[in-house]
C-alpha cells in the first residue's frame, strides 16, 4: 500500500507541472498588454511600465515561466494587485467557509445518493427506481444558481426560516451551521443526483455479474449477497467517479457562494475578475490545480484501500 | 472463442432496434418534446414574441405577470416573455457551436491518438487529462475573462472545456476497433490510414459520440447560463437567460418573477437535453441491452 | 524463382513493466524463419497457439513491421517498399482472417466492402465495379442479392466467403490464410476448404495456410513447415512430414491429432509438458524439456538445420 501511495505521488508530479504550464499559457494568451488591460486606456506610460516591471512582464518568457513554476511549487502564489496582500493569506481567510460548504455538500450527496442509488438498483424499473431516476435527472439539470435562487425565494424570503445573507461568524458554531444549511442543500442536491446515478448503475452492473449468481446459487441470503458482495464491488466505481465530480463541485461552489453571498473562493474569483486582478486569478488557478491534484491522489488511494487488486498492480 | 462474443444474428438492423427502444422510453419522448419546444420558440422568437426584447419602457417598469405581459416586465419595462424567447437563441447558438466544435476537434484528437497508439497516445491523453482536471466552469470563466465576453469567446471557452471529454469518448472505441480484422484487412488492401480512420472507423464510433454530444449540450447550456449569471455572458442589452437571472437576482425582493421564469427556461432546456441523452444512451448501450 | 521468399524473418515484441526499476522483457515471437512458396503452391504453417505462425503471416504482409530478415515477393523486396510500391505489392498478396465476425465492417454493405478496393486501386468503379463484385460473389458461391446487405445478415460461413471475395477483388497471386476455417462449424469448414481449393486451381493461387489443425493442412497443402516457439523445426512435403516426422515435436503433434490412419490408431498421444513462454525460451533446442530424446548437446546449443532430400529439420536425430 505504501509503495502504491509513493508511486501515485510521483506520478502526480508531472501532472501538476503540466497543469501549471497550462495556467501559465492561459494567462499569457490574453491579447494585448495585460498591464494596459489592468490600468485602462487613461494610464500613463510610466504607470504601465511600472506595472509591467512589477508583474515581471518585461523579462523573457522562459524566465517568467521558470520563476512561475518555482514560485508555485514552493507555495508562493503571488500577491494581489488590488490589496497588495499575499494571495495565500487572502485565500486562507475565506477557506474555512468554502471547506464548510463543499464538505457539507459532499456529505449530503453521499448520505442521500448512495442509499437511494442502491435502493433504486434493487428495485429496478419499479416506482421507486423510476422516481429516483427522474429526480436525479432533475437534480443534475438544475444549474446551482437557479436552484439556489429558488431555495432562497422559498426558505429565506417566503417562509423566512433561513437567513438571506450567508456571511457566518466562524467562531459561533450555531450561526455557522444555520447559514450553511441552504447553500449546502443547494450544492448537495447536485452531488446527490450524480452520486445516485453512479451508485445505481454500478450496483446494477455488479448485481449482473457471475459471482453474484454463484453466491445466490450457493444459498447465501439475498441480503448478505447485496451487502457483502454487491456493495463493496459497487463502491469502487462510485469512489472514482465522486473524485471526478470534485471539479463540478468546485465550479458549482463558486455559483453557490455568489447566490448566498457567502465569503469564499468563489467570491474572491469574481472579485478578481471584476477588478482585473490578474495576479489573483493566476494564483487562484494555481491553488485550484493543487486542490484537484490532491483530490485525485486521495481518490486513487481510497481506490487502493477498497480494491485489493490495485495494491499489487 | 471469438464466435461466442459475436452478437446473435437478428434480421432487424441494429439501428432500427435502437430506434424502437428509444421511442419506447417515455423519458426520451418528453425530452424530445422539451428540446423541440425550446428550439422552436427560439427560432420563431421574431414572429411570436409579443414585444421588443430590448426596447425600454419606463412606464411599464417591474410589472408583475399578467395582462399584456404574461410573465411581467423587468426594471427597464422590458417584456420578460419576449426576452426569454430571444434569450433561448443565445443559449442554443453558443452551446450548439461549442459542442459541434468540441466534437470535431476533440473527436479527431481522440481518434488519431487512439489509432496511432504508443507514446504519442500516452502523451496526448496526458495533455487531455490535464485539461480535464480543470473545473470546467473555472476554465470557462477565466478564458472569457481574459479574452473578453462576447459570443465568439463564449463559444471558444465552452468548446475548450468539452474537447478533452470528447477526445476520451472517441478514443476508447477506436482502441477496440483498430484490433478488429476489418482494419487489418483494409491495410492489406492498401487503404490509407486516413481512409481507414475516417471511412471505416468513424461511422462505428459516431453514435457513441453523438449520444455524449446531447449530454454535453446540456452542460454547455448550463455553463453559458452560469457565465452570463456571473456577468461574463454576451453583453447587455442582448437578452440571455443567465443575464436575466442576474437582473432578477438583484431585484429579488421586489420582483421575484424576474428570476423565476428564466430559471425555469434554463431548467427545461437542460432537463430536455439530459433526458434525450439519457434515453439515447440506454438505447445504444449494449451492456444495458443484455439484460 | 519462388513467388514468395522469406529469409531469416525476425519479430520481437518488448514489454516494459515494473516500478521503480522497469524490466523490459523481449518476446521472440518470430526468431529467424525462412521458407519459400512457389507460384500456385499451397504452403502450410502449423504449430500450437503462440508459436508465432500468425505473426509470420502478418509480418510477411507488413501488417506488423518485421525486425529483421528479408521478404521477397516475385523478386521485389517487400520490407524496403514504401508508399505506392508497397500498395502495389500488397495488392498482389492478400489475407483471409480467422474471425469472420470481425473481418467485415459492420457499418458497410457487402457491395461497399467489395467495390472499395477496386476504386482505391483504380481497377474499376461505378457500374463496372458492381458487376465485378457480383461476379466475385458468384465465384465464392453467394447470390448477387448479397451486395446490398450488411454483414450481420450473414452466417459465419457466408461471411468467410465474403471475406474471400474481398481478398480476390484486387486479383492477388498469393493468399495468406490465417486459420481460415477454425472459427467455423465442422460442416461449414469442408465447404470453405473446397472453395479455397477450387480457387487455387482455377486462379493458380499460391497459399500460405496457417493452421493448428493438422488434418486440414494435410488435405489442403503441398508442403508444410512445423513451427515451435518462433522457429521452424521441420519442413517438407506434407505427406512425408506427417507420415514419417523427423523432429520429435512434429511427431508429438502428429500423434496428438486425429489423423485418419488405421495404423496409427491405439497409439496414445505422447504429449509431455506444456509449451514454454516465448519470453523465456529454454536454452539450446527450445524443445528439449519436453523431448524424450533430449541429450546434453540439445541443452547446450540450438541444433543446426539438417537436410534430407526435399526435407529438413532442426534436430540432432536427423
Amino acid at each position: 500500500m505504501i509503495g502504491f501511495a509513493v508511486r501515485r505521488l510521483i506520478a502526480a508530479a508531472p501532472t501538476l507541472i503540466a497543469v501549471l504550464t497550462l495556467v501559465f499559457v492561459i494567462v499569457r494568451i490574453v491579447p494585448g498588454d495585460p498591464a494596459l488591460v489592468i490600468l485602462g486606456d487613461q494610464a500613463t506610460p510610466e504607470a504601465i511600465a511600472a506595472l509591467r516591471a512589477r508583474l515581471g512582464l518585461d523579462r523573457p518568457l522562459h524566465e517568467q515561466y521558470l520563476e512561475f513554476l518555482f514560485a508555485s511549487l514552493t507555495g508562493d502564489f503571488g500577491t494581489s494587485l488590488v490589496t497588495g496582500r499575499p494571495i495565500v493569506s487572502e485565500v486562507a481567510a475565506v477557506l474555512p467557509h468554502t471547506l464548510d460548504l463543499t464538505a457539507a455538500a459532499m456529505l449530503i450527496g453521499t448520505v442521500v445518493g448512495v442509499p437511494v442509488g442502491i435502493w433504486a438498483a434493487l428495485h429496478r424499473n419499479r416506482a421507486i427506481d423510476v422516481a429516483a431516476r427522474i429526480l436525479s435527472l432533475l437534480g443534475l439539470s438544475f444549474p446551482v444558481f437557479v436552484s439556489g435562487i429558488f431555495l432562497l425565494l422559498l426558505f429565506a424570503l417566503h417562509w423566512r426560516i433561513f437567513p438571506v445573507i450567508g456571511n457566518a461568524d466562524l467562531a459561533d458554531p450555531v450561526d455557522r451551521l444555520h447559514k450553511l444549511v441552504l447553500p449546502a442543500i443547494t450544492l448537495g442536491l447536485v452531488m446527490a443526483a450524480y452520486i445516485t446515478r453512479v451508485t445505481r448503475s454500478a450496483m446494477l452492473h455488479v448485481l449482473s455479474e457471475d459471482f453474484i449468481r454463484t453466491a445466490r446459487a450457493k444459498g447465501v441470503p439475498w441480503r448478505a449477497v447485496v451487502w457483502r458482495h454487491g456493495l463493496r464491488n459497487a463502491l469502487i466505481p462510485v469512489v472514482t467517479v465522486v473524485g471526478l465530480y470534485v471539479g463540478i463541485l468546485i465550479g458549482n461552489s463558486v455559483l453557490t457562494e455568489i447566490v448566498f453571498n457567502r465569503p469564499g473562493l468563489g467570491k474572491i474569483i469574481v472579485g478578481a475578475l471584476n477588478q482585473r486582478d490578474y495576479a489573483m486569478l493566476q494564483g487562484l488557478m494555481v491553488i485550484y490545480c493543487f486542490l484537484i491534484v490532491v483530490v485525485n491522489l486521495i481518490t486513487d488511494l481510497t481506490y487502493g484501500l477498497i480494491d485489493p487488486r490495485v495494491k499489487h498492480a | 472463442m471469438t464466435r461466442a462474443a459475436a452478437p446473435a444474428v437478428v434480421p432487424v438492423s441494429p439501428l432500427r432496434r435502437a430506434a424502437a427502444r428509444f421511442l419506447a422510453n417515455p423519458t426520451t419522448g418528453i425530452g424530445i418534446i422539451l428540446c423541440v419546444l425550446v428550439a422552436l420558440s427560439a427560432i420563431l422568437a421574431p414572429l411570436i414574441a409579443p414585444h421588443d426584447p430590448i426596447e425600454q419602457n419606463v412606464v411599464e417598469q417591474l410589472r408583475p405577470p399578467g395582462g399584456d405581459h404574461p410573465l411581467g416586465t423587468d426594471y427597464f419595462g422590458r417584456d420578460v416573455l419576449s426576452r426569454i424567447l430571444w434569450g433561448g437563441r443565445i443559449s442554443l447558438i453558443v452551446s450548439l457551436t461549442a459542442i459541434a466544435a468540441a466534437i470535431a476537434i476533440g473527436g479527431a484528437i481522440g481518434m488519431i491518438s487512439g489509432y496511432v497508439g504508443g507514446r504519442f497516445d500516452t502523451f496526448v491523453m496526458q495533455v487531455m487529462d490535464v485539461l480535464l482536471s480543470f473545473p470546467s466552469l473555472i476554465l470557462g470563466l477565466i478564458v472569457v475573462a481574459l479574452l473578453g465576453p462576447d459570443l465568439v469567446n463564449l463559444v471558444v471557452a465552452i468548446g475548450l472545456t468539452a474537447i478533452a471529454p470528447f477526445a476520451r469518448i472517441a478514443r476508447a472505441p477506436v482502441l477496440a476497433l483498430k484490433e478488429r480484422a476489418f482494419v487489418e484487412a483494409g491495410r492489406a488492401l492498401g487503404y490509407s490510414h486516413a481512409r481507414i480512420l475516417f471511412v471505416h472507423i468513424l461511422p462505428n464510433i459516431l453514435s457513441e459520440v453523438l449520444v455524449m454530444g446531447s449530454l454535453w449540450m446540456a452542460t454547455a447550456v448550463r455553463t453559458e447560463a452560469s457565465l452570463s449569471f456571473i456577468g461574463l455572458g454576451v453583453k447587455p442589452p442582448t437578452p440571455t437567460w443567465g443575464g436575466m437571472m442576474r437582473d432578477g437576482f438583484e431585484n429579488i425582493l421586489d420582483a421575484p418573477w424576474l428570476a423565476i421564469f428564466p430559471g425555469i427556461a434554463i431548467l427545461l432546456l437542460v432537463l430536455g437535453l439530459n433526458m434525450v441523452g439519457d434515453g439515447l444512451r440506454d438505447a445504444t448501450d449494449p451492456k444495458l441491452r443484455a439484460e | 524463382m519462388p513467388l514468395l521468399e522469406v529469409d531469416g524473418l525476425v519479430k520481437h515484441f518488448t514489454v516494459t513493466r515494473g516500478f521503480p526499476r522497469p524490466v523490459t522483457t523481449t518476446v521472440r515471437a518470430v526468431d529467424g524463419v525462412s521458407f519459400s512458396v512457389r507460384r500456385g503452391e499451397a504452403y502450410g504453417l502449423v504449430g500450437e497457439s503462440g508459436c508465432g505462425k500468425s505473426t509470420v503471416a502478418r509480418a510477411v504482409l507488413r501488417l506488423i513491421e518485421p525486425d529483421g530478415g528479408t521478404v521477397r515477393f516475385d523478386g521485389a523486396d517487400v520490407r524496403a517498399a514504401r508508399g505506392e510500391t508497397l500498395a502495389r505489392l500488397r495488392r498482389r498478396m492478400q489475407i483471409i482472417f480467422q474471425d469472420p465476425y470481425s473481418s467485415l465492417n459492420p457499418r458497410r454493405t457487402i457491395g461497399q466492402a467489395l467495390t472499395e478496393p477496386m476504386r482505391v486501386h483504380g481497377l474499376a468503379s461505378g457500374r463496372a465495379a458492381r458487376d465485378r463484385a457480383a461476379a466475385l460473389l458468384d465465384e465464392v458461391g453467394m447470390p448477387p442479392s448479397a451486395l446490398d446487405r450488411y454483414p450481420h445478415e450473414f452466417s459465419g460461413g457466408q461471411r468467410q466467403r465474403i471475406g474471400i471475395a474481398r481478398a480476390l477483388t484486387v486479383e492477388p497471386e498469393l493468399l495468406i490464410a490465417d486459420e481460415p476455417v477454425s472459427a467455423l462449424d465442422v460442416s461449414v469448414q469442408a465447404q470453405v476448404l473446397l472453395l479455397l481449393r477450387d480457387l487455387q486451381k482455377r486462379r493458380n493461387l499460391a497459399f500460405v495456410f496457417v493452421s493448428h489443425d493438422l488434418g486440414v493442412v494435410r488435405w489442403f497443402c503441398d508442403r508444410v513447415a512445423v513451427m515451435y516457439l518462433g522457429r521452424i523445426v521441420e519442413e517438407g512435403e506434407v505427406g512425408a512430414v506427417f507420415t514419417e516426422p523427423l523432429h520429435p515435436y512434429a511427431r508429438m503433434l502428429r500423434d496428438a491429432s486425429p489423423v485418419p490412419d488405421p495404423a496409427g490408431r491405439g497409439v496414445l498421444p505422447r504429449i509431455v509438458g506444456e509449451i514454454p513462454s516465448a519470453a523465456n525460451p529454454p536454452s539450446g533446442c527450445h524443445f528439449h524439456p519436453r523431448c524424450p530424446h533430449a541429450r546434453d548437446a540439445c541443452r547446450a546449443a540450438y541444433p543446426s538445420w539438417r537436410r534430407r532430400g526435399e526435407r529438413g529439420a532442426a534436430c540432432v536425430l536427423v
